[in-house]
């Protein structure tokens, strides 16, 4: 545990002393500009609010591609099926890609164990001494990163704290984003919360063998889809069966294997 | 939900922005602008904001919220349009392949400071 740090992490191996020269958090640029207006004055700033994250995870980017490892950030609401879809996923595709991981939670590392026994490195996160963030930030994965050999990684996978709201507001310096959408959860989940479905590169569709059992109308859900994200790629996937499994894997390998 | 979190980093790079010279003056608002795409709801932020001026230089502050529509413009056809329905799709030729102009903002704008009347 590196002192001072707030985020309580589990390691699943053995910790190595990785990466011992360390960012510094830089000091912000100040662009205050006084000017004068009828008896107030008026001090411009001009700043994101999230600036201080977005260049945090501009240096995440750059180690990661330094490192030559490809990061996706797997978001979705909670019960959609994140843990057991990587848990697959990890399974056709390790040993021949190195995978590690990274999972995010307000509380417990129930999911960061059943990761675990896929093999992989796994890194849990807990937000809750943070007051139980809703989503990771990039200073996070940053801490979080250095409990993982990079040099021995093609392929990381943050699995983000389940919430269809906040993760997509917050840059982690990923390469690349996909959501997962249930068929248990209603098909109108792309309308309701588009900034997600507009930041994502793909969307898997899971949990297709319940479908007989459920009134969910999936070319519904595949239209809302893509009327907030034209274009999007879709994998209909049942994380269970591992039916529709292989286009998703393609896509996925195609991904890693462009950085890598 | 996370406005308490935006709020306490508004109020630092507020604090942080404050001229040296500010003296008996008071800080009274902060003008935010949230754009419509912004995961970010307007009246929890200001809720927040009040809370967590507390005992900071930005007491008694004003969040003043400037929001920001969604505007898009077509990559095909150069069709320019607000949206305000969530419909990524090009009104005129039905292309999906738009840029988004503005709706994504979180920015501070500026700080409105006053001299206090003795």
């Amino acid at each position: 545990m590196i002192p001072g740090d707030a985020i309580k992490m589990k390691r699943y191996f053995h910790h190595k002393d990785f990466h011992k020269s360390h960012h510094s958090h830089a000091n912000p640029p100040q662009t205050a500009v006084s000017t004068q207006k009828s008896g107030t004055r008026e001090i411009k700033v001009v700043r994101r609010v999230l600036d201080v994250n977005e260049k945090m995870a501009e240096q995440n980017r750059r180690l990661f591609a330094e490192k030559g490892l490809f990061v996706l950030n797997v978001m979705s609401s909670p019960g959609s099926g994140k843990t057991t879809t990587l848990q697959k996923t990890l399974a056709r595709i390790m040993p021949e890609i190195k995978c590690a991981v990274i999972v995010g939670d307000i509380c417990t590392t129930h999911d960061a164990d059943r990761l675990a026994n896929t093999g992989a490195p796994v890194v849990q996160i807990n937000t809750d001494e943070f007051g139980g963030d809703c989503h990771l930030v990039a200073h996070v994965i940053e801490k979080a990163a250095i409990n993982l050999d990079l040099d021995d990684i093609d392929f990381l996978v943050i699995e983000n704290v389940g919430n269809l709201v906040c993760p997509a507001e917050f840059d982690i310096g990923e390469d690349s984003r996909v959501v997962v959408l249930s068929v248990t959860e209603g098909e109108d989940k792309p309308v309701k919360y588009p900034l997600m479905f507009r930041e994502c590169e793909a969307a898997l569709l899971n949990k297709v063998d319940l479908l007989p059992y459920l009134d969910f109308e999936k070319e519904k859900a595949i239209d809302y889809i893509h009327q907030v994200h034209p274009g999007m790629p879709v994998f209909e996937i049942s994380a269970k069966t591992e039916e529709g499994f292989e286009p998703w894997i393609d896509w996925l390998k195609n991904k890693i294997r462009q950085k890598v | 939900m996370h406005e308490m979190g935006i709020a306490l980093q508004i109020v630092e790079i507020a604090t942080a922005s404050l001229p040296a010279d500010l003296g008996e003056a008071r800080v009274a608002a902060v003008n935010l602008k949230i754009g419509k795409l912004a995961a970010v709801v307007p009246e929890s932020l200001r809720f927040c904001f009040d809370v967590a001026v507390k005992d900071t230089p930005l007491a008694g502050a004003k969040l003043v919220i400037d929001e920001v529509p969604v505007v898009a413009s077509c990559n095909d056809c150069n069709a320019r349009w607000t949206i305000d329905e969530p419909v990524f799709i090009c009104k005129i030729c039905q292309s999906g392949s738009l840029k988004i102009l503005s709706g994504r903002e979180l920015d501070i704008e500026s700080i409105e400071v006053v001299e206090e009347e003795k």
